[in-house]
This record gives structure tokens, C-alpha cells and sequence, in this order.
């Protein structure tokens, strides 16, 4: 396939591409094993200028878009899809800043964060307040220049390893919709602390923890856009963040697709190797035709934005929930193919599984992407018929 | 401090290939890449700068295609490089290689600390480094695996031994060579690779250096003849001795002197 990158684009595919070779590939297996925050793996990103991606030069970084952080976080988790999720979750953290920060904003905290010296991190869901996000009970209540934070943030990524928080909180419940704020909270502000850390299935290189707000004080010039806007910046973020959750999946489900067709070249029954089984055959050949066609999609939403579309929700949604949907039956595939030994943790497809089915859960479950795809083809349609 | 490294390009060994009928290295289509000890030379000089400031420059001697191993290098973040290149170069042994890069220090002049591989990959015969120092009359540390303590007038280094590490102090400038134990090197930047895909490297030919002698080069000033290349048959010869074990050892006791092998 011949996706036009620009050489710069081959650029970063090639430099991921070795720094997950050569860094990540060694200590995956480990890293996933004893749950630990891949704070190396960070610092190589960094000194290869790969966490500024997608900031603009002005603000210290290389100037690029969805499209570029998509190609990184692709060729990293082809190696692992819980470590390469450092940098896509700080991209999540830090979508609110540059679509919606000012000027001062934009300055202060985008330079560090295209440095690698600081991630970030992105603050929506609550116990009770997942899917149905309007139901959150986080508060922030005006007090002079500054707010006062309560409540408490459940399963957030880079929860406690990142210095920028983008928090959305209710400042008028009474407003609906138009009742939630976004503030960006340091770590270290007093009142602002963490719940312990999950132990989860897959991701398990990732921190998930609790933000916990108790009379925090956050100075009213850290609130992104304006007061009232707390849903459509959260909105706004997603649109753009999902082709990087995609791109996630699209990473996990190559990687997998890779080992399957790598072992069935190795492994002999029946006297021939199992790659000269038609049934296997047929298995590997659906999944890369999925994982093919899941790369066009997010390359077309990813480019779509960077484009500067209006409207991309739509695309942006199906590149998350196709992508997301294949990485698991690429997955769960992969396994299959590699049968007894597939299912054993000396071979890496059981964690690339595991891995997988988070992409069909955060940033919106593959219910809520159906649920928002249809809402736009209706919008669409009804205007059409206008 | 300004540091200069020395970095050879070298065939990628998995892939060495000698003539039978000429016993030299078939070098059409073989992929070149920077020497793998040059590579922990490079990195150790790009923390030496950092901690301290400062220029690295790396210097090759070599064909044109060299460039490449130089852009790597700025890749990595090295300031300037500098490919020495002349066809009254072509066939230097490692003497006539150090003269010439002896010939480029005095024209850099500027510099408080050289670093080389250890060796390198193909050559092997890890020379250059201290021929090099013994030209330019500079004290030299092999091996170093770790740089315990460098300020802009002296070095401590650990130099690596078989049976540990000895501790040595050096006034500057001076050269020392480096083992792969002595740091992970770093991959090149997204930005120093841009840089590098449009870098230039210096060019210099042996009339750039004043004062060059010509008969110190070249296949004519080398001292090294080669007679005859080869790949050795590998011949496994062995002998059964008989008997108890005092009259095995005996005998093998006698065989071993009669072999003059100590
Ligand atoms: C590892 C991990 C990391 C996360 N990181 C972050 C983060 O960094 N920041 C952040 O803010 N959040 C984060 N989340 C939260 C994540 O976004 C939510 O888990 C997700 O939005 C789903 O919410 P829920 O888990 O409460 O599921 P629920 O909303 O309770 O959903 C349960 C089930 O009901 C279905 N469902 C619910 N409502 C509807 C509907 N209207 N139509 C159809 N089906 C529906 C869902 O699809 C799902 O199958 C993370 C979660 C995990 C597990
Ligand atoms: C017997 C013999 C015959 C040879 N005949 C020829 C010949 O006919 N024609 C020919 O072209 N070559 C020939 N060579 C190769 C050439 O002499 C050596 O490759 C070269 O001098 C470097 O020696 P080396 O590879 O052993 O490096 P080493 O001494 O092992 O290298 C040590 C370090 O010195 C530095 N260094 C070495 N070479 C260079 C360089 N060129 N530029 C910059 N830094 C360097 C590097 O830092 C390296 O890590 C011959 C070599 C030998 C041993």
C-alpha cells in the first residue's frame, strides 16, 4: 500500500518504528507483567522530539497533526499498546489546550509538554458519570478570581505521572449542558490528590487512577474557553482524540497479525507448515484485509481533520469503533492461529488481546461511536432534506 | 570543551564476504554503517557537551558514501562533520591512517578531549586510536568504560581489563578509546534528523592540511604489506590417548612440550 506520506511522515513511522524495536520490544513483556510506568520509554520519546508531534512550532514542537501523532502511536503499539498509550493520552490531555487555551495558555503549558518534560491528562469520567457523561457530580464553585474543585475522577490515564490536568466540572448543574467548565489543574495544587492505582486486564504499562478534589483552588485564568463550555471543549477533544485511540487499535491488531503470520510460517503439524492450511490461510487473510482497511479509515479521518474540515465527528467515530472492533477479532484471531502457544505468555499475542479491548472502551464504548455515527447520518439527512 | 570523534564507516559484519580468487572484501551491494564502537564514542562526546558545552565535530576517513555515517551522527545531535577524502588515500594501512587523522587534529587545533572506538568491526586490529595519540604526542586511555570525572583540564577514567577495572587520570587533551559498556546510545531525534538529511559535511583532501607529507600515505607510505589474504580452513585434528588417568596425563604432560606450546 502507498499511503503518500511526505518524507517527513516516513520520518517518524521509521524513528517509532526503531525506538519500538529497540527500546520497547525488550521490556514489554515486564512492563506489562509488574504494571510499570514506562518513565524510560518516555524519556526516548522525548529525546527523539516525538511528544510534540502534534504542537504547533511556535509552541515547541514539529508542527503537525492528528495524522502524525496517529503514525507514531500506530508503529508503537505494534510493540505495545499499553506503553505507546503515554503519549496518546497526552495528546487526550492536551487537545483541550490547543483547541481552546489562549494565547497565555497555549505558552505555558504547550512547550513543556512538546518537550516531553511534563504529560498530560485528560479528566471527564466519575463512578457515575461514564457513557453518560452529563450525570457527573464533580463541582467547581466560583469564590473571587478563583474556583473551588470537589469530587472525584474515576480511571484516568497518566492519572498521577502527569503534571496537566484537564478537568471538566459542573459550575451550574442547573444549566444542563451548559453547566460544565474546563480547567487545567497542575499536580501539586493543594486539595488535588490520587486514588490508588487500578489493576487492570490489559494496558497494564499505563497508570489508571483516581483524581480526588477536596476544596481544590484553581485560579479562574486556568478555565479553558469560557465558563459554560466544559462539554463542547470535552466534545471537541474527543472528535479530535479518537483517530488516536484507532490508531492504538490499528497498532495492537498489525503487531498481532505480524506474530500470527510470522509463527504459522514456523510451526509444522501434519507434517507442513500450518501457513499451508487453507483454514489458516483464510484466517490470516481476513485480518490483514480488516487491519488494511481499518489504516485507511484512520489515515482518512486523521487527514480529514488536519485538513480543517468543519465536520468530522462522524468519521472520527467510525475510524474508533471499526479500528477498535478489528484489533479484537485481529487479536483474538492471532491467538487462534497460534493456538496452545498463543495462549501461553511466552508469546506476546495473549497481552496484544488483552490489550485490544480497551480501544472498544474509553474515549466512547463501540455502543456510544454507533450512537453518535447515527446521530450525525440523521443531522445530515434531515438538513439534506431541507 | 570541544571533543573530536573518530568514526569509520564499516561493512555490516553478518554480511562479509571475502573474493576466493583475490581473498578481498566483496564491498559492491554490502550495506556500510557506522562502526558500532563509534557509535558509544559519539554518544559519550554528546553527554560530555551536554553536561559541560562546547562542540563535537567527528571526523572519517574514507570514500564519499562515508557522508552517510556522518549525517547519522548529526542525526544524533553532533555539531559539524568532517569526511577526509583523496585518492592519494586509497589503500592506507592503520599507520597511514593515523598520520592523516594526526593531520587533522593539528588543522582543528581547538580540542581538549579526541575519542575513538575501540576498534572497528572489520579491521579490527583496534591501532588507530593509540597510533594516532603517539603521532600527536597525547596521552591516551584504552577501553574506557566509564568517565569517572572530566573537568576542561584532566580526565578519570575507568579503563576496562579482563580480570576488572583499573583507575586512571589523564591531563588534557588527551584521546581515549571506548567500549561498549561505557553508555547506551541514543536514537536519532525526529529534528536531527531533518538537519541531517540536508547536511553537508566538510571535505578535505590532503592539500587542505598544511604541511601533509604524501609519502607517509597511500598503498606506497604504508608500512603494512599484504602478501596474501585467506579465509583458514578450520582443520580438526584430534587424538585419543589411551590409559589410566596418571598415564594419560603423563603422556599428554610430554605431548604438550614436545609441541613447544609452553
Ligand atoms: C483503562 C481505562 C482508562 C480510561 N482513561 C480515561 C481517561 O483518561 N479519562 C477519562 O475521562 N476517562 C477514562 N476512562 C473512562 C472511559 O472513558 C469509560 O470507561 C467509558 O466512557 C465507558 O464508561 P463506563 O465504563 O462507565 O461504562 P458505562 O457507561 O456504564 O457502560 C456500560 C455498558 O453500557 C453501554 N451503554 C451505556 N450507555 C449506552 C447508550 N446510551 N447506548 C448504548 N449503550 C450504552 C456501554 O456501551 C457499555 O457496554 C478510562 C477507562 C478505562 C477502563
Ligand atoms: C593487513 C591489512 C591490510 C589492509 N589493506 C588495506 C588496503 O589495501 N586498502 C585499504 O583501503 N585498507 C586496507 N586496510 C584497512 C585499513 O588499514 C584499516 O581499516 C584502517 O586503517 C583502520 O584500521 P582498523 O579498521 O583496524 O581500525 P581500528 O584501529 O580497529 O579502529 C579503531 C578506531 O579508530 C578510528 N578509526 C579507524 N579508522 C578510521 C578512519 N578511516 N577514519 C576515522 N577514524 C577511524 C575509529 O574510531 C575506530 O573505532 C588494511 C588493513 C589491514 C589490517
Amino acid at each position: 500500500m502507498n499511503y503518500f506520506l511526505t518524507e517527513e511522515q516516513q520520518m517518524i513511522v521509521d524513528t517509532a518504528r526503531e525506538l519500538a524495536l529497540t527500546k520497547i520490544k525488550p521490556i514489554r513483556e515486564k512492563y506489562d507483567e509488574e504494571g510499570i510506568f514506562p518513565w524510560d520509554i518516555v524519556k526516548e520519546m522525548s529525546g527523539a522530539d516525538m511528544m510534540g508531534l502534534y504542537i504547533p512550532e511556535e509552541y515547541g514542537g514539529l508542527g503537525g497533526g492528528v495524522f502524525e501523532l496517529c503514525l507514531a502511536v500506530e508503529e508503537l503499539s505494534k510493540i505495545c499498546g499499553g506503553i505507546s498509550l503515554a503519549m496518546a493520552a497526552t495528546a487526550l490531555g492536551t487537545f483541550p489546550i490547543l483547541l481552546f487555551g489562549s494565547e497565555e495558555q497555549k505558552k505555558q503549558y504547550l512547550p513543556d509538554i512538546a518537550a516531553g518534560k511534563k504529560l498530560a491528562a485528560f479528566g471527564l469520567t466519575e463512578a457515575n458519570a461514564g457513557s453518560d457523561v452529563g450525570n457527573m457530580t464533580t463541582t467547581a464553585v466560583r469564590a473571587g478570581d478563583e474556583y473551588v474543585l470537589n469530587g472525584t475522577k474515576q480511571w484516568i490515564t497518566n492519572g498521577g505521572e502527569a503534571e496537566t490536568y484537564t478537568i471538566i466540572a459542573m459550575t451550574n448543574k442547573a444549566k444542563g449542558t451548559r453547566g460544565a467548565t474546563a480547567f487545567i489543574v497542575e499536580k501539586g495544587t493543594p486539595g488535588f490528590e490520587f486514588g490508588k492505582k487500578e489493576n487492570k486486564m490489559g494496558i497494564r504499562a499505563s497508570a489508571t487512577r483516581e483524581l480526588i478534589f477536596t476544596n481544590c483552588r484553581v485560579p479562574a485564568k486556568n478555565i479553558l474557553s469560557k465558563e459554560g463550555m466544559g462539554f463542547i471543549v470535552a466534545v471537541n477533544t474527543l472528535n479530535n482524540s479518537r483517530p488516536g485511540v484507532a490508531a492504538q487499535a490499528l497498532g495492537i491488531a498489525a503487531g498481532a497479525l505480524d506474530e500470527a503470520v510470522n509463527y504459522s510460517r514456523q510451526r509444522v503439524q501434519f507434517d507442513q507448515p500450518i501457513s499451508s492450511i487453507q483454514a489458516v490461510q483464510h484466517m490470516l487473510a481476513n485480518m490483514a484485509t480488516e487491519v488494511e482497511a481499518s489504516r485507511a479509515l484512520i489515515y482518512a479521518a486523521a487527514r480529514t481533520i488536519d485538513a480543517g474540515e468543519k465536520s468530522f465527528a462522524k468519521i472520527s467515530a467510525m475510524s474508533k469503533l471499526f479500528a477498535s472492533e478489528v484489533a479484537m477479532r485481529v487479536t483474538t484471531d492471532a491467538v487462534q492461529v497460534m493456538g496452545g502457544y498463543g495462549y501461553m505468555k511466552e508469546y506476546p499475542v495473549e497481552k496484544m488481546m488483552r490489550d485490544a479491548k480497551i480501544t472498544q472502551i474509553y474515549e466512547g464504548t463501540s455502543q456510544i461511536q454507533r450512537n453518535e455515527i447515527a446521530l450525525q447520518l440523521i443531522k445530515e439527512a434531515a438538513k439534506a432534506a431541507k | 570543551m570541544n571533543i573530536v570523534v573518530f568514526i569509520k564507516q564499516v561493512v555490516a559484519t553478518t554480511n562479509v564476504k571475502l573474493d576466493p580468487e583475490t581473498g578481498t572484501m566483496i564491498r559492491d551491494g554490502v550495506e556500510c554503517i557506522l562502526n558500532p564502537f563509534d557509535e558509544y564514542a559519539v554518544e559519550e562526546a554528546l553527554r560530555i557537551k551536554e553536561k559541560m558545552g562546547g562542540k563535537v565535530t567527528v571526523v572519517t576517513m574514507g570514500p564519499p558514501q562515508a557522508k552517510e555515517i556522518i549525517r547519522k551522527t548529526i542525526g544524533m545531535g553532533v555539531d559539524e562533520g568532517i569526511l577526509i577524502s583523496d585518492r592519494a588515500l586509497a589503500g592506507s594501512d592503520t599507520w597511514a591512517t593515523a598520520y592523516t587523522l594526526s593531520q587533522v587534529l593539528k588543522k582543528i587545533g581547538d580540542y581538549q578531549l579526541v575519542i575513538t572506538g575501540k576498534q572497528a568491526v572489520d579491521g579490527d586490529t583496534a591501532q588507530v586510536g593509540p597510533e594516532v595519540a603517539a603521532c600527536e604526542g597525547l596521552p591516551m586511555i584504552a577501553w574506557v568504560r566509564k568517565i569517572e570525572e572530566i573537568s576542561e583540564t584532566s580526565i578519570r577514567a575507568e579503563r576496562l581489563m579482563e580480570d576488572g577495572y583499573d583507575v586512571l587520570e589523564s591531563p588534557l587533551p588527551a584521546l581515549i578509546s571506548v567500549v561498549k559498556e561505557i553508555n547506551e546510545p541514543r536514537l536519532e531525534s525526529l529534528r536531527g534528523k531533518m538537519k541531517a538529511k540536508k547536511y553537508e559535511p566538510k571535505v578535505w583532501g590532503v592539500a587542505d592540511m598544511p604541511g601533509f607529507d604524501v609519502a607517509q600515505v597511500g598503498l606506497k607510505g604504508s608500512p603494512t604489506k599484504v602478501f596474501k589474504t585467506f579465509t583458514p580452513k578450520r582443520q580438526y585434528k584430534g587424538e585419543m590417548i589411551a590409559g589410566d588417568a596418571a598415564q594419560a596425563a603423563a603422556t599428554l604432560v610430554g605431548k604438550i612440550k614436545e609441541m613447544n606450546i609452553v
